[in-house]
This record gives C-alpha cells, sequence and structure tokens, in this order.
C-alpha cells in the first residue's frame, strides 16, 4: 500500500520502524505521515532520540467541518538545519483527545494550551491545561467551523451587503444589545459571580520554597499587573515570591488577543496581507515577506528579480529598526531612563522616513504583493538609504556601543542573569537572537534559505553564555550584518520590472497546505496556510516566535530577584501583537 | 591603567556631545541665516546632528506623496458647477476592502429601472478603515484616492464618522496638488488611450 | 496662541498703566494652566502605543505642549490616552483605572480601534470603541494616526478644556460623581448597567422559525 507511493528519504527510517501502523498523507499537494492518537507517543519519541528531530516548530489543528475529524499537525526540525518532518493526527470532533508531548518537547505547552482554548482538543496528561488566550468560563471554543461570532455577517468576504444595495450603519446596530456580545440562552445576570483567577493562584500556591527558614515566612503572590511601565505591552505575570526571590512565575496572556485567524478564515487572500502587518507591528515588511513566500509557494510562482532585491533591502532595515528599539527599551527597564531609548529612536525615524516614501505609511507598509511588490523603489529613495548605510547607522552603532557596553551598571546588572542553557533553548522551542545567544547557530536565512538570501554575504551571530548581557551584544552584531547585507543590496540592485504581470485581486490559490517560515527580528516567523481552492483559505495559522519563547521565561526567571524578572523580560523581546494575534 | 567607573564616565562622555552639539548647531545655523526651509530638511536626513526637534504645528514634515489616509472620491466640476464623480459604480472596492468599510448603492435609471453606471449613495465608515489603500490600487477608473488629510479629530463619534459621498468628494485639482508625479503619470495615460481609440 | 486671548479681557485700562496691570478672567486663567499641564498615563495597548511613544520622544516632542512626564499611576495623571484595541479580557482593568484616575481627568480615544473598533471590530474578543464604558472626549483618526494627528487631537483636546467654565465642571458639583460599574467577564462580557436588557433578551420565548431563514447569524447557544 504504502510502499507503491515514493516515501521521501526523511520518511523511511520511521517507516522501517513503525511499518504498518503510520502512513503518508495522500492528498494532492500535503506532505507529511498520519499516525494514530495511540502511536503519536512512540512516534514522535523516536523521532527525536533516534533520528535527532529535537527541534518541534508548530503544532497546530485545522477543524475539517463538514467531516468529522479534526486534524493535529507537527513539524519537527533539526536544529543543525535540514528539511522539515509533518506528522498528523486525526481524531473525531465529539470528545476529542490526544497524548501530549510536552514531556518530549518542553516548548509545545502554551501551543497545546492553545488549540485546547480555541478548538476543544483535550491533550492527556498536559501538566496545566487551562484556557490561555481568552479566560476561563468563556462560552464555546471559537475557531470551530460552526461557531459564529457576535457580529456574523457572512461567512466569507465579500459581504453582498456591501454592494450593489448598501446602506452605511454601524455595525453593531444588528446585534440585539447594540454591542459585541451574545450569551447562551437562559442566562441569568442577576447575582452573577464571574469565576476570577482561582485557578492559577492555586497552582502557584502548590509549589513552595526549599530554603530551610528559621523563621516562619509566608509565601507571596504578587502581580506583575496588565498595565505597568515595563512589560512592553498589555502582559501579565504572576509570580510566587519567598522574600524577593522568585520561586515560581506564571505569565498570562490574551489581553490583545484581536482574533487573526478567526478573521483571516473569512478574509480572502490578498485580503490578509493588511492585518499581517499588525502581527508584530515593529517589523511589518517582515511578517509580510512570510506571508507572501508561503502563498507563493503554494502558487508556485516566483518574484521579480528586483522585486526580491527590494524585499532583502525593506527587511533588512526593518531588523534594523526593530533592534535598535529593543535596545532603548531595554536599558529602558534597566532603569536608564529613556535617553538611550531617545538616541535609538532618532535612526528609527529616518528609517521609517524610508519606509512612508517606499509604501505610504511609517509602520502598516502592506507592501508586499504575491509576485513582487506594489511599486519601484526611485533614485531619491535609494540616495537616502545609501546615506544612511554609508554615512549614519554605522557610526551611531558604534556609539552605543562605547556608550552603554563597558558601562559598570549594565555589566553587573545583565551579566550571569537569566542564564539558558543550548540544550534548555532547544527544547523550549525558543528561536531568533535567544537562541544565538546561548551558542546555537540556527538562522532561517542560511538553514533554509528564502529569496537570494542564498547569494549573500553574511555570518551568522552566536554568542556563548546565554545571560541578559549576551542578548544585548548579539543585536548589535547583528545590526552590524545587516548593515553588510543592505551594502550589497544596495550596489547591486539589478533593473526590470518589480512585478510579474498585473495584481489580480481575487488570486486562485490551488488546494493544498504549507508551511513558510522567514527570520524576524524575534525569531521564526511561520504561516501555516491551507487552501481547498477556493478565493479564502480553509486555515490559517501564524507560528509566533514571541509567543513561543515566552516557554523559557518560568526557567529563566526561577532563583532571581524580582527587579531581574523586568531585565529578563526586556531581553527576551515581546511584542504582544504577536504573542497574542 | 583600570579606573573604576571608566565605563560610566566614558557613556557620561557620549551624553555631554550630545548635549553641546544642540547648542553649537543651533548658534551655527542662527549665524549662517540658514532658511527655515533648508533646516527642517537637514533635521529630518541622515546630517543631523544636534537638535533633531520639528515642531508642530508652526513647522510641518509634509506627508510623501505616497502617504495613504482616509479615501477620498475624485470628481471634476461641470459647466453648471456641479459634480461629476468618476465613480461607476462597479463595486471592486468595496469588494477588495479587507474591513468591508466600503457601502455602495449603485444608482437606477427613474424610466426603466435598469442600472446606470453612477453611484447613488456611497458610505464609508472611517472607524473600521484600515488606511491600506487596496480601494485606491484596484479602482479601473482613478475613481478613489488616498488623502493625507490627518487633521479630522473630533469631539464624538457615532453616524458622524461614516462618511455619505458629499463629504468624500474632493475636486481634481486637490489630486493634482497633492500627488504629482501619481496624477501626470494617469493623465498621460488617459491621453494615450483617447489618442489610440 | 494662548497669551493674547488670556490678557484680553475687555475691560480698559488706562495707559500709563498698560505696563504694569493685567486683567483676566478667573476662568481663562484656571483652564489656561489646566490646559497647558496635561500629564498623561502611560498606557498604550497595541500599535498605536508605539506611535505614542514616537511623539514622546525627540522628534515630535510631547513636553513642549505640556505633557512633561508619562505617569504609569493613575493618581497622578490628568489624561489617558486610550491607544490600540481595546479587548474584552482588558476593559474591567481599564476602568478600574478610570476609576482611580482623580479629577479633573480627560480622555482621548487614539487610532481607529479605540474609537470605534477598528479593523477588528467583527472579532469575538474585541469591544467595539471604548466608548461604551468610558465617557471619551476627543477621537483621533488613523491606523495609526501619524504623531502630528496625535499632536493636532492633543491641542483639540486643550481648545475644548479652554471652553470650560468653574461653575458648570463636574467636580465641584454637589454630590461625587458615580464610578462606572466595573464589567465582568462570565460566558461574554456582562456589563452591570445592562442586566434588564440581557435578562429580557435571554429569556424572550424561542419562536418558530421556517427551514430558509436559519442561515441568518445572530445568537448562538
Amino acid at each position: 500500500m504504502t510502499d507503491q507511493i515514493s516515501i521521501p528519504s526523511e520518511y523511511s527510517a520511521i517507516f522501517d520502524e513503525f511499518k504498518e501502523k503510520i502512513q503518508l498523507d495522500t492528498r494532492e499537494k500535503y506532505f507529511g505521515i498520519v499516525v494514530s492518537a495511540d502511536d503519536l507517543f512512540a512516534v514522535l519519541q523516536f523521532v527525536r532520540n533516534q533520528m535527532q528531530y529535537d527541534f518541534l516548530s508548530s503544532i497546530t489543528a485545522v477543524d475539517d467541518f463538514p467531516e468529522d475529524k479534526f486534524e493535529i499537525i507537527y513539524h519537527v526540525y533539526k536544529s543543525i538545519g535540514g528539511p522539515e518532518i509533518e506528522i498528523k493526527v486525526f481524531t473525531l470532533r465529539e470528545e476529542p483527545h490526544v497524548p501530549s508531548c510536552v514531556h518530549l518537547y518542553p516548548g509545545a505547552e502554551f501551543q497545546e494550551r492553545e488549540i485546547f482554548d480555541l478548538y476543544g482538543v483535550t491533550f492527556d496528561n498536559h501538566p496545566d491545561l487551562r484556557r490561555i488566550l481568552m479566560w476561563e468560563g468563556f462560552d464555546g471554543h471559537p475557531l470551530r467551523k460552526d461557531w459564529k461570532e457576535p457580529q456574523f455577517e457572512e461567512m466569507v468576504k465579500p459581504f453582498k451587503s456591501r454592494w450593489p444595495e448598501g446602506k452605511g450603519v454601524l455595525t453593531e446596530s444588528v446585534n440585539p444589545y447594540n454591542d459585541n456580545v451574545q450569551y447562551p440562552a437562559q442566562f441569568d445576570p442577576r447575582g452573577f459571580e464571574p469565576e476570577t483567577d482561582q485557578a492559577i493562584y492555586k497552582e502557584l500556591q502548590k509549589i513552595t520554597s526549599d530554603k530551610p527558614n528559621s523563621i516562619n515566612t509566608d509565601q507571596l503572590i504578587v502581580n506583575f499587573g496588565p498595565q505597568h511601565p515595563s512589560t512592553h505591552g498589555v502582559f501579565r505575570m504572576v509570580a510566587a515570591l519567598d522574600g524577593e526571590t522568585i520561586v515560581d512565575l506564571k505569565p498570562v496572556m490574551g489581553y490583545l488577543h484581536r482574533n487573526h485567524e478567526k478573521i483571516g478564515e473569512r478574509n480572502t487572500y490578498l485580503q490578509i496581507m493588511p492585518y499581517t502587518d499588525r502581527l508584530d507591528y515593529l517589523s511589518s515588511m517582515n511578517n509580510n515577506f512570510g506571508y507572501a513566500i508561503t502563498v507563493e509557494r503554494m502558487m508556485e510562482i516566483q518574484p521579480a528579480i528586483r522585486a526580491e532585491y527590494i524585499r532583502v533591502m525593506m527587511a533588512e532595515f526593518t531588523r534594523i529598526a526593530s533592534h535598535i528599539w529593543s535596545i532603548g527599551f531595554l536599558l529602558n527597564d534597566l532603569g536608564a531612563y529613556f535617553t538611550p531609548a531617545l538616541y535609538a529612536m532618532e535612526e528609527r525615524e529616518l528609517i521609517l522616513d524610508i519606509f512612508e516614501a517606499v509604501s505610504g505609511s511609517r509602520m502598516m507598509c502592506n507592501f508586499f504583493r504575491f509576485g513582487g511588490v506594489v511599486r519601484d523603489v526611485n533614485e531619491v529613495i535609494l540616495k537616502k538609504a545609501h546615506d544612511l548605510v554609508y554615512n549614519r547607522i554605522a557610526r551611531k552603532t558604534d556609539e552605543m556601543d562605547r556608550y552603554l557596553t563597558d558601562n559598570e551598571i549594565v555589566r553587573s546588572r545583565c551579566e550571569g542573569i537569566g542564564v539558558l542553557t543550548s540544550d534548555q533553548a532547544i527544547a523550549y522551542s525558543v528561536t531568533g537572537p535567544l537562541l544565538r545567544s546561548s551558542g546555537v547557530p540556527y538562522d532561517i536565512r542560511r538553514a533554509d534559505p528564502y529569496g537570494i538570501y542564498d547569494q549573500l554575504e553574511f555570518d551568522v551571530c552566536t554568542r556563548q553564555h546565554g545571560d541578559v548581557y549576551d542578548r544585548y551584544l548579539i543585536r548589535l552584531d547583528e545590526i552590524r550584518q545587516s548593515l553588510r547585507i543592505l551594502k550589497q543590496v544596495i550596489t547591486k540592485m539589478p533593473d526590470g520590472p518589480v512585478m510579474n504581470g498585473k495584481v489580480q485581486y481575487n488570486t486562485r490559490v490551488p488546494a493544498g497546505e504549507m508551511y513558510g517560515r522567514v527570520e524576524g527580528p524575534r525569531g521564526e516567523l511561520g504561516f501555516y496556510v491551507v487552501s481547498d481552492g477556493k478565493p479564502n483559505p480553509k486555515r490559517y495559522h501564524v507560528r509566533a516566535p514571541s509567543f513561543i519563547n515566552l516557554t523559557s521565561l518560568a526557567a529563566m526567571c526561577k532563583g532571581s530577584k524580582i527587579a531581574d524578572a523586568v531585565t529578563i523580560l526586556g531581553s527576551v523581546d515581546i511584542v504582544l501583537g504577536e504573542v497574542d494575534r | 591603567m583600570k579606573i573604576i567607573g571608566k565605563g560610566i564616565i566614558k557613556g557620561l562622555s557620549v551624553t555631554l556631545n550630545h548635549f553641546f552639539m544642540t547648542y553649537i548647531d543651533d548658534i551655527k545655523t542662527r549665524l549662517q541665516q540658514v532658511p527655515r526651509k533648508d533646516v527642517t530638511r537637514i533635521r529630518s536626513s541622515a546630517e543631523a546632528t544636534g537638535l533633531f526637534t520639528i515642531q508642530y504645528p508652526e513647522i510641518q514634515i509634509a506627508p510623501s506623496e505616497e502617504y495613504r489616509m482616509i479615501p477620498f472620491l475624485v470628481y471634476e466640476l461641470t459647466e453648471t458647477n456641479e459634480r461629476k464623480y468618476r465613480c461607476t459604480a462597479c463595486g471592486i472596492c468595496s469588494k477588495v476592502c479587507p474591513t468591508q468599510c466600503i457601502w455602495i448603492t449603485r444608482k437606477k435609471d427613474e424610466v426603466t429601472g435598469k442600472p446606470v453606471p453612477q453611484s447613488e449613495e456611497f458610505y464609508i465608515d472611517i472607524d473600521k478603515c484600515m488606511n491600506c489603500g487596496s480601494c485606491a490600487e484596484f479602482c479601473p477608473f482613478d475613481a478613489i484616492k488616498m488623502d493625507h488629510d490627518f487633521e479630522i479629530s473630533t469631539y464624538e463619534r457615532g453616524e458622524t464618522r461614516i462618511y455619505s459621498k458629499e463629504k468624500l468628494g474632493k475636486p481634481l485639482d486637490y489630486y493634482a496638488k497633492i500627488r504629482p508625479v501619481n496624477f501626470k503619470l494617469e493623465e498621460d495615460e488617459r491621453k494615450f488611450k483617447a489618442g489610440v481609440n | 496662541m494662548v497669551g493674547n486671548d488670556l490678557n484680553n479681557h475687555g475691560v480698559d485700562i488706562p495707559p500709563e498703566l498698560k505696563n504694569q496691570v493685567a486683567v483676566t478672567s478667573l476662568d481663562k486663567i484656571y483652564n489656561w494652566s489646566r490646559s497647558n499641564s496635561l500629564w498623561p498615563m502611560m498606557f498604550g495597548l497595541a500599535c498605536c502605543a508605539i506611535e505614542m511613544i514616537c511623539t514622546a520622544a525627540s522628534r515630535y516632542d510631547l513636553s513642549r505642549f505640556g505633557m512633561e512626564v508619562m505617569r504609569p499611576s493613575p493618581r497622578q495623571a490628568d489624561v489617558m490616552i486610550v491607544s490600540g484595541t481595546v479587548t474584552k479580557k482588558m476593559i474591567p482593568q481599564i476602568v478600574r483605572l478610570y476609576n482611580q484616575m482623580s479629577e479633573p481627568k480627560y480622555v482621548i480615544a487614539m487610532g481607529a480601534c479605540a474609537s470605534g473598533g477598528g479593523p477588528f471590530k467583527e472579532g469575538y474578543n474585541v469591544v467595539p470603541g471604548v466608548d461604551k464604558f468610558l465617557p471619551v472626549d476627543v477621537y483621533i483618526a488613523g491606523c495609526p494616526p501619524t504623531p502630528q494627528g496625535l499632536l493636532h487631537g492633543l491641542i483639540t483636546l486643550q481648545k475644548k478644556i479652554e471652553q470650560e467654565s468653574i461653575p458648570n465642571t463636574r467636580w465641584y458639583m454637589k454630590d461625587p460623581v458615580p464610578a462606572i460599574p466595573v464589567p465582568l467577564l462570565g460566558p461574554d462580557l456582562f456589563d452591570p448597567r445592562k442586566t434588564d436588557l440581557i435578562y429580557a433578551e435571554t429569556h424572550r420565548p424561542i419562536e418558530v422559525v421556517e427551514e430558509d431563514k436559519l442561515e441568518e447569524g445572530g445568537q448562538n447557544d
């Protein structure tokens, strides 16, 4: 049966071991193998231990309504680079149960909680299965295809009520409460007592500190609340403290959950592009890049050659702007009240001027299309870019280096704090500068190249200690490497059109699935798109680097002081638009 | 020689350098009587040292030509001073809009009841618009374009933030003033097509 | 822009005293001093917060307008700039913070998301505009508004403050201003001011619908 279809070489070892228990996914343009829920743990153990695929990139779920099943999809890679292995499990929609793989890959913790929250799939043996993005007590599982949101109008866009007979009304006026809410029938609001955060506090109280105490002391639970000057957005950490030392820490997210994936299922492929800008709002060109290459791989088209150079130029400018912002704000968290941030923001403003001249907006660029970019880069803009790259940014980066790197306060507060070893980093699925500062040289621009990165010369920066000071230094290194790439791109840019043919607004994507990833400033940004031939995607999932990097936060903060927790969070460099989508 | 505090002193010297440069730069531009337009241009380019502030509202950085804010409908004035909108109510902009914030009602001929290529009503909800520019990009008749006017704060919202056709219309010479390069390219193409036909 | 109006109260001063006497009204000086020293609360939710921080940075300086420092504590702040999407999980905290601010206090809704839900309005976790719960003074449009747009909104707020008069302000009234009740998170966001409406709607007798009307959306249980 399975031997007649040719098995790709990376799966042959698994077929030899498990023989009849697994099969290839035979749908056209789908990849991977299908296993049953009972064999999943054994297969994953074999793949991780014997085949050395130790880096779990993403877990996601697809709802095959009106067929009666969910699919759970795992993508695993080797941390030394190479192609992926994709494993799928099918489970019924009625009472979905899948064994959890947190004991093999600890980085799966938050992703499995997200699938439980949004789909209702229960993972057996998960250490702490609670909702993560919505609150406890929410009614329903939102990403299921038969769950309708309160302001539901039609299943897919474009809506028929807008043309040719469209009257402008406020959208909430069609809802009976004049608001974006819905309640189950027979819900009695009088005397309603909400569930508060009892579940999370109970979890924390179970863990006690193991230091011997002569005085009888209590443990204190403190919220680093959603409104806090240093949490980089609305993010909450609940910490159990013994004096000033943190015993355990649990992050709580979902305060900016903006239903990106549900809106994505209603939109057409081109309409999703402006929404991807708002994911990691500090580096919008990179998000566009990731989405564009995923859909181009599904459509099997190649972008124009000049457009490839323009794309890399924009992506590297975004990387410089984002890294220099995060250095400024790391110093802000340490207490250097706003001066390094002001210097960093000057450089960023000059880069944003280039973005505004090219695409029309400083932050939400919406510049990439399938097959190229929207418009060309003219002489004036190239001269501005040339001035910045050759005359200004290198000098200012050296000035930041001179200003901050040898500073005794920075050194004593950052060295040795928040250490993450390389084994821990790979196990927690950490990517980006966080992984490379622990000594693992994994950069998607080299491991799985996209665009023209395989023709450009640059180094993959690594550092060895894995503490906060190394993460600060590695961002300075990466700015210098980006400048090196920019010099090559600006001098070698070829002439030609920036778009193959004309942009169509109703893109037709053939049925299939694809997982495309790019190296963002915060880590590996992945897009998983499933199409069934219609104008709207069947499933659209974003693998957000900041969300998964936060799995390592508790391990890094245990045993440190409260002030260090803020510094460690600043060095992880999260953006809430990505964490909560 | 290892001095304790050397790193801090090095850092403070950088800050002091920035501090003095703001005064030196200011005095130099006053002594050389550099015109204000040039000062603004230098301060927002890669040669900026010293002061970096652009003092809104007295001095403003004009948005670049491609800058996108709320859309507007282009009309030309006829001899009888009526507005002739270029929009033909084809509906492409409302189909392409990612947030579906455009509502169009197509005009019907009073006698025959057949649809006429003009729009009777046209609404945009500016509290849903995400300024993506897709409507302007895909309009085949150059009828809807993105505005530059960002000074539209109000004291209340509600129905006033749903812009009707009257409020959305702006004349063609306004469009030529804010986007001269694009206007010239489009006019050349129109003349070319009219010449070919 | 304010200097001339402040001294111009319409009272005739004899020319020999013009350099030594200035006459103004109590309202004008009270409003002038308040509108030129508003301290914003550091309250950034999403992408608009980045533009707010860029406004406070060196290119478009906020402290030229008197907004010298951004205070994270609500007790020390005058104006709350709600910048970013307001979600249902976050709105109880926002209402609590608003109740803790001391009078006189103002709210600016910055961006399309805070004014009316924005591009994410159709989502299940988004509150369509912060004015469902808080009284908003100025709405700024844009996604995100550029720093110059935010500065224009602040100048609009300053103009509004200059129109106020002492006998009519709400903090000098006899009764204290009631606090806004904090919304609760149940099966969906639940506003305690709308209890009767919710009860009436969820306990409405279900009418039998024909088959072809079942496609329309709406309530869901």
